[in-house]
């Protein structure tokens, strides 16, 4: 009985310690893919903010956040930009 | 329980032995399933993440800002020069998260020299471009109210300020159905399909008063743009029908296209009204990619303009309280603009207009400066 046990901890411990080491990878590869997702979608701000804005004007120095978000607003009226496109540029600007 | 736990019997323990291989069994089995169920949480956390990136940007609570424009300007025809000073703030209020109180005003001066040769004098132009409340319904709606910048064409709307505008003379056709509008108007902009996006703007006003006059009408009009942001290109049309006298309408086209490779923007507008018809085209490329200079070059552009006017059926008074030309014109227009940065530029343009009442050489130089002034803290919120 006792081998039982000790073979059966044995294979837990194994099993958790094998769980544990892709968890910490997955982890890491997420932060990755995360990072990964905010670089695509500051590309796709700015892309979106040289097709929208870029046609009237040259890209402006980036403000504080608050600031950006005030002007945006005023250019998804003035533009008539889509929410999305706004979404983004905002992003991008406040990088 | 605990007298039997504490004194197992063979029986017992057999089913205590049985009892702890079978958690140690489920644990085996459930152990591996944890770590994908806890990645996969991490990845929806990873997407949520990002959705909440950009909430979180949309959330920063907005500050009031005073911006605006100013300019300083000189502009010669046919060797007459004229002093343009401009000073245009505008006045930016966010409410909530669905309001937007914004207001353009603009201080305009005109000095010629009296008989030629006296000193330089001239009226000074003070105007209310728009003052107007907007707020945003939905991502397809945003509703105005109050005075604001009549949705006719591109340049009234989008091209007018001094510092955005590539050439600093306005069109020929500008006064064409873009005085101000005082009413509502619903407007907004949508993708239609992941390749091209439609704008519009529909809008009414009871009263509407002229660039140089108190003149005032009813209107109604509507513009509609359609942008495909592959090959950044929009194209649209405007409308508008006085409601009152013999009824007129006017209408035109605009087209804009900015080609991928080269950084070259392309447009162009066509206005037609009882007043008169014409169009303009031009054509911006900034220097890029110049192999040498590059740090001049990167902030230099060029700037061509060809337009035409063709007169209408009114008197020379009526053309000139419209800010029009009297007699069919031809003008062609070349300029240059540095940017000393993106909000400062100096400015100058050559040309010629050709017209019944005399051909002349027109010339313009200046700087424009656009600033940007928070009303309050610009912190963290």
């Amino acid at each position: 009985m006792g081998v039982a046990v000790l073979f059966c901890g044995l294979l837990m411990v194994t099993n958790v310690r094998a769980g544990e080491a892709p968890a910490k990878k997955d982890i890491g590869s997420t932060q990755v893919t995360q990072n990964a997702n905010l670089e695509a979608m500051r590309v796709q701000g700015e892309q979106r903010f040289r097709a929208n804005c870029g046609r009237c004007h040259a890209a402006p120095e980036k403000f504080p956040p608050r600031m950006m978000s005030t002007v945006v607003r005023h250019m998804r009226v003035r533009a008539t930009i889509t929410n999305q496109d706004m979404k983004l540029v905002l992003f991008y600007m406040t990088q | 329980m605990l007298f039997l736990w504490n004194n197992p019997g063979p029986l017992h323990r057999r089913r205590s032995a049985a009892f702890t291989l079978a958690v140690f069994f489920l644990t085996i089995l459930l152990a591996p399933r944890c770590a994908p169920a806890q990645t996969q949480n991490i990845d929806t956390d990873s997407r949520e993440n990002d959705s909440q990136s950009i909430d979180k940007q949309e959330s920063q609570k907005p500050v009031p800002i005073l911006s605006g424009s100013a300019g300083y300007f000189n502009f010669i025809t046919g060797g007459e020069n004229t002093i343009d000073t401009q000073i245009n703030p505008v006045l930016l209020v966010p409410l909530g998260n669905r309001w937007l109180i914004e207001s353009r005003a603009e201080f305009e001066g005109e000095f010629e020299r009296r008989g030629g040769n006296g000193p330089y004098a001239g009226p000074v132009d003070k105007h209310l471009d728009y003052a107007q409340i907007d707020y945003i319904a939905n991502q397809f709606v945003t509703v105005t109210a109050g005075r604001f910048l009549t949705p006719f064409g591109i340049f009234n709307e989008r091209l007018y300020p001094v510092w955005i505008r590539a050439l600093q003379p306005d069109p020929i056709i500008l006064p064409i159905a873009t005085t101000d509008s005082d009413g509502a108007m619903v407007r907004g902009g949508f993708p239609l399909s992941g390749s091209a996006n439609l704008n519009y703007a529909v809008y009414m006003s009871a009263t509407s008063i002229g660039i140089d006059s108190v003149d005032s009408e009813r209107h109604v009009g509507g513009r509609v743009g359609i942008f495909l942001p592959g090959p950044r290109l929009e194209l649209g049309g405007s409308w508008q029908k006085a409601l009152q006298d013999v009824r007129k309408n006017a209408f035109g086209f605009h087209a804009e296209w900015q080609p991928m490779r080269i950084p070259l923007t392309m447009r162009a507008e066509y206005a037609r009204s009882y007043d008169g018809s014409g169009y303009w085209a031009e054509g911006v490329y900034r220097l890029n990619q110049l192999h040498f200079w590059q740090k001049a070059m990167r902030r230099t552009e060029l700037v061509g303009r060809a337009q035409q006017f063709f007169s209408g059926p009114i008197t020379p008074d009526v053309a000139d309280d419209l800010g029009l030309p009297e007699a069919n014109t031809r003008e062609g227009e070349f300029g240059i603009n540095y940017f000393l940065h993106d909000g400062f530029k100096i400015a100058g343009s050559c040309g010629r207009e050709f017209s019944p009442a005399g051909n002349a050489n027109v010339w313009s130089v200046g700087v424009a400066y656009r600033w940007l002034i928070p009303l309050g803290r610009v912190g963290a919120q």
